[in-house]
């Protein structure tokens, strides 16, 4: 597999939410507006990115019987990075992200691909990997918002384009689903032609 | 290189090495960080004062002080100065009658106690319902008006507030919040 495949393989292929349907709890909980959802993206792919590289470098040094350790070490400092990051200098978006940023510990994602990629691959394939998933990620996390806030609030990146309310469940948690579960539906089309 | 082997002095060594290279990395970050995270603390907290009270010429958070509310807590008062003339009371008040959770706000009120304005700083109300409270369609109908007068509950429950539609709950709460602030600050003597 080249690299460019390795990168591109994360968006539709084997993308982290729509096909391998891994992280489904921040996504659902975050995507309640387009920024909210690539701001989370973007938070998961900088861990993402820096656990694949971190794992990758010590994949042999880590014994067999405690790697799973090990790895949520190396993503929980990640994770607490971007949480220290985030409060300083966007402390707005980190206010409406909250609890979910501490969460990327538990991300599926980020020890999927440390499990299954990074400890397996060299560095750079690694770091192409992980860019490649956390951008699909975000991608796909953008687009559920934007749909979500399209139809639920009328409106996109924050900016209204109908007076009044949109349909409301799709901001809540059931609309999350609702739109979710179409949107894999039409990767699945995709996907067989 | 050989991958490690599994036996016990291995994976102690390996899991310490890693664990001290983590909090390592982490204390770097956490001193870098921990300036610009009090400053934007504080940058907040300035703001959302500027937005409820008159122009001002002291600093507000250097003179805060504490109001006991009567109910076991306190909270914390952020006088206006404009030279040495009070102009207002910016009052760090909350609710935990919220639909989901406490809701935090600052209440900017006139030495008289008139209401100037308010700002939510922390909710977790519903979206697109609830968090209508930060939108001055509600939380304007409270500027200039003096809660002594002006019965600070919700319609339904006699009041004068017009709640928000579908939304009850999250506009008792923004009132009981309102409530305790001035209530507070009665009790402080200072209205």
């Amino acid at each position: 597999m080249n690299q460019m495949q390795n990168f591109t393989k994360g968006f539709i292929r084997e993308n982290p939410i729509l096909v391998l349907i891994l992280g489904t709890c921040p996504t659902l909980a975050t995507t309640s507006s387009s920024l909210n959802g690539m701001g989370m993206g973007i938070a998961t792919t900088f861990v993402l990115v820096g656990s694949n590289v971190v794992v990758s470098l010590l994949s042999n040094v880590i014994p067999d019987k405690v790697r799973i350790p090990a790895f949520i070490v190396i993503i929980a400092s990640f994770v607490t990075i971007v949480d220290l990051l985030m409060q300083a200098y966007v402390p707005g978006l980190y206010v409406k992200l909250g609890i979910f940023i501490p969460l990327i510990v538990v991300n599926c994602i980020v020890l999927g691909r440390a499990e299954a990629f990074a400890s397996k691959n060299s560095v750079f394939s690694s770091l192409i990997d992980g860019l490649g998933m956390g951008l699909g990620f975000t991608m796909a996390l953008g687009v559920l918002g934007a749909i979500r806030e399209i139809i639920g609030s009328g409106a996109i990146f924050g900016y209204k384009f109908i007076k009044g309310d949109g349909i409301l469940v799709f901001i809540l948690a059931p609309g999350a689903f609702i739109a979710l579960g179409y949107l894999i539906a039409l990767i699945n089309r995709i996907k067989r032609n | 290189m050989a991958k490690t082997e599994s036996t016990f002095r291995n994976m102690v060594l390996s899991l310490t090495l890693i664990s001290l290279g983590a909090a390592t990395c982490l204390g770097f970050v956490y001193e870098f960080t921990k300036k610009p995270i009090e400053l934007s603390n504080l940058n907040k907290k300035l703001d959302a004062i500027k937005l409820v009270v008159p122009e001002f010429t002291n600093n507000p958070n250097s003179e805060m002080f504490k109001l006991s509310t009567g109910e076991g807590d306190s909270l914390e008062i952020y006088p206006a100065k404009k030279g040495d003339v009070v102009v207002g009371y910016a009052v760090n008040t909350y609710s935990k009658k919220g639909f989901a959770g406490k809701i935090t706000l600052m209440a900017g009120f006139k030495p008289d106690g008139t209401i100037l304005n308010i700002k939510v700083l922390e909710q977790k109300e519903t979206p697109g319902l609830g968090t209508k409270m930060t939108e001055p369609a509600f939380k304007d109908q409270f500027t200039d008006k003096d809660p002594a007068q002006f019965n600070l509950k919700v319609k339904k429950d006699g009041g004068s507030v017009d709640a928000i539609t579908a939304a009850t709950i999250s506009s008792r709460a923004f009132c009981d919040a309102v409530q305790r602030a001035y209530r507070t600050l009665q009790k402080g003597g200072l209205k």
